[in-house]
């Protein structure tokens, strides 16, 4: 919201969406115990498409985004990533890990490894890139995400701002199809939101297909193409981002963006 | 509220930033520190002042008593008598007359004294196999002689033919050999099980016999020093230093184990842990000692020290296992879940990001366990090994040393103390270097 307050310039030559499918979910549901988190989730993903999930806290929308990368295992229904379908076969994980990125609130850099080597840990050990290789590509990454003067600092020593991006960064030199972002920027100074937003736009206009959880209204107004509003574990509405906002359909929504929106 | 003030005073603005000043002279330096430290009211100078007596009331009892110390005497009423002749009837003074006359005893039991150079020399390349490992900045070739340091330092203790080391350093040569060929053609599981198995068939069918056979052919070897000659402060550190190394993997692998998803090991891993740690380790001594040849076939000698040292192990890593799983437990849910999202497989999330942190975490715990174990090596002594407690009571038994006590403990203690103190030292060493790399 403090970060768009103004119009940003968006090149929106690269952000096409394409009809090929990236991500379907058919049908999930998700218990915690005995609460049912996730009900009958139906969500067609396809390639360029940049959706912003939005709903109060407890609607279950981190929960859907980490089942597509399961980090959260779902018990009924499915869910295709890329072609590959998830089950508990270990082969299909690791491979939909590999090709989906994804950042955390909490940006879950690994504090006893430098900058460079948290970029070059997954390509290094899970591509099987070799190591000089992987380090320039990660030089590339942390260069777009303009922090390549900090590679040999450990984690703690950027501030949040930094570690966030560093975290796109480490996402990034997997070479992803697929980035999730869950909150990426809920535990941020605000000063600091509008460096790490600036960084996901540039992914969006590169034509990232890209799913956010976030609560940056602004975001999904000019960034989004999709706007998906959550609650009580279901999916209550989705629409492109001027309707959404501008003409709200259910109750729910209204009074969601009516609290959010409100100051 | 009411609005009392004007305009005027709420208004300010700064125009200059103000530069940083020294802190007044009365808050730095040597007198500032014992006053807060040692004087800073009524209650902590007087608990200064009686802290201060009694230390010197201990030292001016102890030192004396070391300071005369008697190093020069065949037994001790020659000690007795010296002391009379120099100090007086009934001044304290040590009789340390006893470690000169006996400490190759206390360091190396009745290992043959010609051969003491053999335990001198593994002792000497212990360190220079450790070093590498304990030091980072040690050139990482040196690891090479830290991967075959444990057939040499055998070797040297036990002696007897080269062959038998070496061919049991050739098992560990096939299950390299089962990972490095097999993984192609049989895919990995299968040449990791190859890796297990065929060793330990190789071990339990072959080896024995290939060093029989070898040795006739060609008898290369050290004269054989049997275990039950091994002993004092000797046979406290192989013990122990066994049981520290061989632990810590163990205990890795039972903290992973209790924290798996899979309920067969994570049941197991219990019941191992909490059996080792719910019996003393005295008990299991014993068990070793004398229970283990009722499981055993009939005319098998499995040595003694072995099975002290198997023990010893057990028991090390279950304390072990319980510290890591408090490091494992410190760690933040979001490491584990990068690490997953990244596509690292466990075993590599284990090796890559989880333990590097949680062992960093756990490492005061880990050395407090170790420094457990090299003292309870002594234990060793109920169950009829010569550990440097054990000899000090035949020492004692002796009529020339009867009724001398504090000068022997005093040694043992201080030989122990320097060991324990160093593994306290380098695990603080360890926790500030890791401090400072990660932040």
């Amino acid at each position: 919201m403090t970060a768009f307050d103004t119009e940003l310039e968006i090149d929106r030559s690269q952000m096409k969406v394409t009809d090929e499918v990236a991500v379907q979910i058919v049908k999930m549901n998700k218990w915690f115990g005995t609460f049912h988190v996730l009900r009958d989730i139906d969500l067609t993903v396809y390639r360029g498409e940049r959706i912003v999930i939005a709903g109060p806290s407890g609607s279950g929308k981190s929960t859907l985004i980490r089942c597509i990368n399961r980090l959260e295992e779902h018990q009924s229904g499915k869910i295709v990533v890329d072609g590959t379908e998830l089950s508990s076969d270990l082969k299909n994980i690791d491979k939909v890990r590999s090709e989906v990125g994804m950042c955390f609130q909490h940006f879950n850099l690994f504090p006893h490894l430098t900058i460079l080597e948290n970029c070059t840990l997954a390509p290094i050990w899970v591509r099987k890139t070799p190591k000089k290789e992987a380090e320039e590509t990660a030089m590339h990454f942390l260069e777009k995400v303009k922090i390549p003067e900090q590679a040999d600092k450990y984690p703690g020593q950027l501030s949040g701002g930094q570690q966030q991006r560093v975290a796109i960064a480490r996402s990034l030199c997997m070479r992803p199809r697929i980035m999730l972002f869950d909150e990426p920027t809920s535990a941020l100074d605000p000063e600091m939101i509008k460096e790490v937003l600036d960084t996901m736009i540039e992914l969006a206009q590169e034509g990232m297909t890209m799913l956010c959880v976030t609560h940056e209204m602004g975001f999904a107004r000019q960034v989004a193409n999709r706007v998906i509003f959550m609650d009580q574990g279901q999916i209550v509405e989705q629409n492109e981002p001027e309707e959404f906002f501008n003409n709200p359909k259910s109750d729910r929504t209204k009074l969601f963006l009516s609290q959010i929106l409100g100051h | 509220m009411a609005d009392t003030h004007s305009e005027a005073d709420l208004a300010f603005v700064r125009e200059t930033m103000l530069a940083q000043k020294e802190p007044p002279i009365t808050e730095t330096g040597a007198l500032k520190w014992m006053r807060q430290n040692l004087f800073s009211g009524w209650v902590n100078a007087i608990l200064t002042v009686l802290a201060l007596a009694a230390i010197y009331w201990i030292l001016s009892h102890i030192l004396p008593w070391i300071f005369r110390g008697i190093w020069d005497a065949g037994s001790l009423n020659e000690c007795r008598e010296i002391r009379n002749a120099t100090y007086g009837e009934g001044v304290d003074a040590a009789c340390f007359a006893v470690i000169s006359d006996r400490w190759q005893q206390l360091l190396f039991g009745f290992y043959p004294r010609e051969l003491y150079w053999r335990p001198i020399l593994a002792f000497v390349l212990f360190f220079v196999a450790v070093a590498p490992v304990l030091f980072d900045k040690l050139p990482r070739k040196m690891l090479w002689f830290t991967a075959i340091s444990p057939f040499i330092l055998f070797f040297l203790l036990w002696g007897g033919t080269i062959w038998g080391p070496l061919s049991v350093a050739f098992g560990f040569v096939i299950a390299w050999a089962c990972i490095r060929f097999l993984s192609g053609p049989v895919g990995t599981l299968g040449a990791t099980l190859a890796a297990f198995i065929l060793p330990i068939l190789y071990w339990l069918f072959l080896a024995g016999l290939l060093a029989r056979e070898l040795g006739n052919i060609a008898p290369i070897g050290l004269e054989p020093v049997d275990s039950k000659d091994f002993g004092g402060f000797m046979l406290s550190f192989v013990i122990g230093v066994t049981g520290i190394i061989l632990s810590l993997p163990l205990g890795i692998l039972l903290a992973l184990g209790r924290q798996s998803d899979l309920f067969l090991i994570n049941k197991m891993s219990v019941g191992f842990i909490e059996l080792i740690r719910g019996v003393p380790l005295i008990v299991w001594l014993f068990t070793a000692s004398l229970l283990l040849n009722y499981f055993l076939p009939p005319g098998t000698n499995f040595d003694i020290m072995l099975r002290v040292i198997i023990m010893v192990t057990l028991f090390s890593a279950a304390y072990i296992a319980e510290v890591v799983r408090g490091g494992l437990a410190a760690l933040p849910k979001g490491q584990y879940e990068a690490a997953d999202a990244l596509g690292l497989d466990y075993w590599q999330s284990m090796q890559l990001i989880v333990l590097p942190q949680a062992l960093k975490i756990s490492i005061p715990g880990i050395v407090s366990t170790f420094i457990g174990l090299f003292k309870d090596t002594t234990l060793v002594v109920f169950i009829g090994l010569l550990d440097p407690i054990g000899l000090s009571n035949s020492i004692r038994a002796t009529t020339d040393w009867n009724g001398i006590y504090w000068e022997l403990f005093v040694f043992i203690g201080v030989l122990f103390w320097i060991f324990c103190f160093s593994m306290s030292r380098y695990s603080m060493y360890l926790e500030r270097k890791l401090t400072r790399e990660h932040r």
